[in-house]
């Protein structure tokens, strides 16, 4: 019984992560009707670069965040001004081609520069501390910090757009790009800002999940099906929603793990499948309007 | 498009489908290899070029198409040459329940769908143990010498057959194109809301194609697997080998142009023998490549020489206007 409950509560803890992989999709598909195909492996280059940083400075990869969000912020507002920007239109195809196109490029460089190993950030002792709820029920320091650090980024985010004047020309541009700039705003900037806030939450993701688990210059996929599952899963355009998807998936995922450690994958996979046949608008549809 | 490149076209085509007949048995695999993945190229054209089903999960037919044909060989000793056809047969009708889940999605999030399904697919069969689990499994031997005992021959064999499929593929689309159903699909390409409101039934047409196009996939996975004998789910259900390559070689070709697939494939195969030695700046390059023609010209290799060729014999009026480009 209490092993059970055990696995669903650390099922419950990685929804962390898979929120923190979808917020960035969910925001450049919110403002932009883009679907970001290498979103995973930029997640995957905000990890290896703050290995990178490691490796040469001997510093915590958590002080490499203050360099990594700032960093990403950038790559995500240059690479919407100069690329994305010029694929944006009616047909869904460009964008998902070119994204696909990147994915392949940053996979192969990542390749290239580090190797295929595995790899994970050194956070020593941080990672295994946890404490006691139950007897036989531990929950671990780690992922309930990116839990709430999850929660806290979505709810920063909710704040910004509805509670600032740049949160309101966001969401204008949303509802429609070309009468946006008949009020003097320009649509490619306000892209621009999306894609950067979606690429700092990447970034932080990327140093998060690289302290708590492997990663290879292949992870990035993974990565994308997950984040795009919790989206999914929790109803689009839905960011709290996503943190519930997220925790629906760990669970599956964990409840799959202990029965075979091969079904942990698949588990999450199938879940997703399932609950797309049973309620294709998620769990938890946003409401009309 | 018009009657010359059409037989130029039909020509080249013809060219590359005779070539290994004269040499020897690395030139057939070559022209093996190359038949399948312009057959591939080309169905993913239709589906996603014409149809507007971008799918970046083909890659789950191809590999189906090759267990399926292989757990029918070694569980109920089936020739192989009977197997092929089932395997793809079987394929289509997978993609009838398959489609109707990943259809829930809605246009960029279909595409990921597709990927997941993929996903589901090669996890699957890497917990099969009775087809070998995540190490995957060879074609008895037996089955493969009771095609014949030679391997000149075996393969000649199966380059005929990739050639047949790389052709059928390509008149396939040139007659679906000029059909009432091609019409529609052509419609949705150029203008979906306009299609729709003009009486095409999208949604049907698109699954139509899904389905079809998941069994020719399927058989070709069947084909390109029964020549390496072997089969894993990592190499069965690729992204990089059966997705990411047939999309480069189609966006460099030209998407949604019929001698997209074959332009593609030629410089494909150019590039390949180039610089394969330089390992992951090889795809690098080619992804690179892909990004440049997406966005400086979308129409790819064959819309470029379309442009040019029209600009030596333009004329004025009906000649250039989009009726005439619609194919």
């Amino acid at each position: 019984m209490i092993s059970w409950l055990d696995i669903i509560v650390q099922g419950f803890l990685v929804g962390g992560f898979y929120a923190l992989f979808a917020t960035g999709l969910s925001l450049m598909f919110g403002v932009m009707r883009l679907v970001n195909l290498a979103h995973g492996d930029f997640i995957v280059l905000a990890a290896f670069a703050a290995l990178a940083l490691v490796q040469q400075f001997n510093i915590s990869p958590l002080l490499c965040l203050i360099l990594i969000i700032p960093l990403m912020a950038a790559l995500g507002y240059l690479l919407q001004r100069l690329i994305l920007n010029r694929t944006l239109g009616k047909d869904v195809l460009p964008p998902l081609l070119v994204t696909f196109g990147l994915s392949i490029v940053i996979q192969n460089f990542l390749l290239l520069t580090f190797s295929a190993d595995s790899q994970k950030l050194p956070l020593g002792t941080l990672t295994t501390a946890s404490i006691s709820l139950l007897p036989g029920l531990n929950i671990g320091l780690y992922p309930l910090a990116v839990l709430i650090i999850a929660a806290a980024v979505i709810g920063a985010l909710q704040i910004f757009l509805y509670q600032t004047k740049l949160g309101a020309a966001i969401r204008a541009t949303s509802d429609d790009a070309t009468t946006i700039r008949l009020m003097g705003i320009d649509n490619r900037h306000i892209f621009g800002i999306a894609t950067a806030l979606a690429f700092a939450v990447a970034g932080l993701a990327g140093v998060l999940m690289g302290g708590y688990t492997n990663f290879s210059p292949a992870s990035g996929p993974q990565n994308l099906l997950f984040g795009f599952e919790a989206i999914i899963i929790g109803g689009l355009g839905n960011l709290w929603g996503t943190l519930l998807g997220g925790m629906v998936l760990g669970v599956a995922q964990a409840i799959g793990a202990e029965i075979n450690p091969g079904y942990q994958v698949l588990a999450g996979h199938i879940a997703f499948l399932a609950i797309l046949l049973a309620a294709p608008r998620g769990l938890f549809p946003r409401m009309a309007g | 498009m018009s009657r010359n490149f059409a037989l130029a076209y039909a020509a080249i085509l013809l060219a590359c489908a005779a070539l290994p007949l004269l040499g020897d048995n690395s030139t057939r695999q070559l022209g093996l290899e190359f038949a399948a993945t312009l057959t591939l190229a080309t169905l993913w054209n239709l589906l996603a070029g014409y149809a507007g089903v971008v799918s970046i999960g083909q890659q789950a037919y191809v590999g189906l198409g090759g267990y399926l044909m292989f757990a029918l060989v070694v569980f109920t000793d089936m020739p192989v040459l009977l197997a092929l056809p089932l395997a793809g047969l079987a394929c289509g009708l997978i993609a009838i329940p398959a489609g109707r889940l990943v259809f829930r999605l809605r246009g960029p999030h279909f595409a990921i769908g597709t990927w997941v399904l993929a996903e589901v697919f090669r996890l699957f069969f890497a917990q099969i143990s009775a087809l070998g689990g995540g190490s995957g499994m060879s074609l008895p031997i037996m089955s493969i010498l009771a095609i014949s005992h030679s391997r000149p021959d075996r393969l000649l064999l199966f380059y005929a057959f990739a050639a047949t499929l790389a052709l059928g593929a390509n008149l396939l689309v040139f007659l679906l194109l000029r059909s009432r159903f091609g019409l529609g699909l052509t419609a949705i390409r150029d203008a979906e809301p306009a299609a729709a409101s003009l009486g095409v039934d999208v949604m049907w047409l698109k699954r139509i194609v899904y389905i079809g196009v998941a069994a020719f996939t399927g058989l070709t996975g069947a084909l390109i697997f029964l020549q390496n004998v072997r089969i894993s789910p990592d190499a069965g259900f690729s992204v990089n080998d059966w997705t990411a390559n047939i999309i480069f070689i189609v966006v460099i070709g030209g998407i949604g142009r019929i001698e997209g697939p074959l332009i593609g494939c030629l410089v494909f195969f150019g590039f390949r023998a180039a610089f394969a030695d330089f390992g992951p700046w090889y795809l690098i390059g080619l992804g690179a490549l892909a990004i440049l023609i997406m966005l400086l010209q979308p129409k790819g290799i064959a819309g470029l020489l379309h442009r040019l060729l029209a600009r030596r014999t333009a004329r004025p009026g009906f000649a250039n206007s989009k009726i005439n480009r619609a194919l």
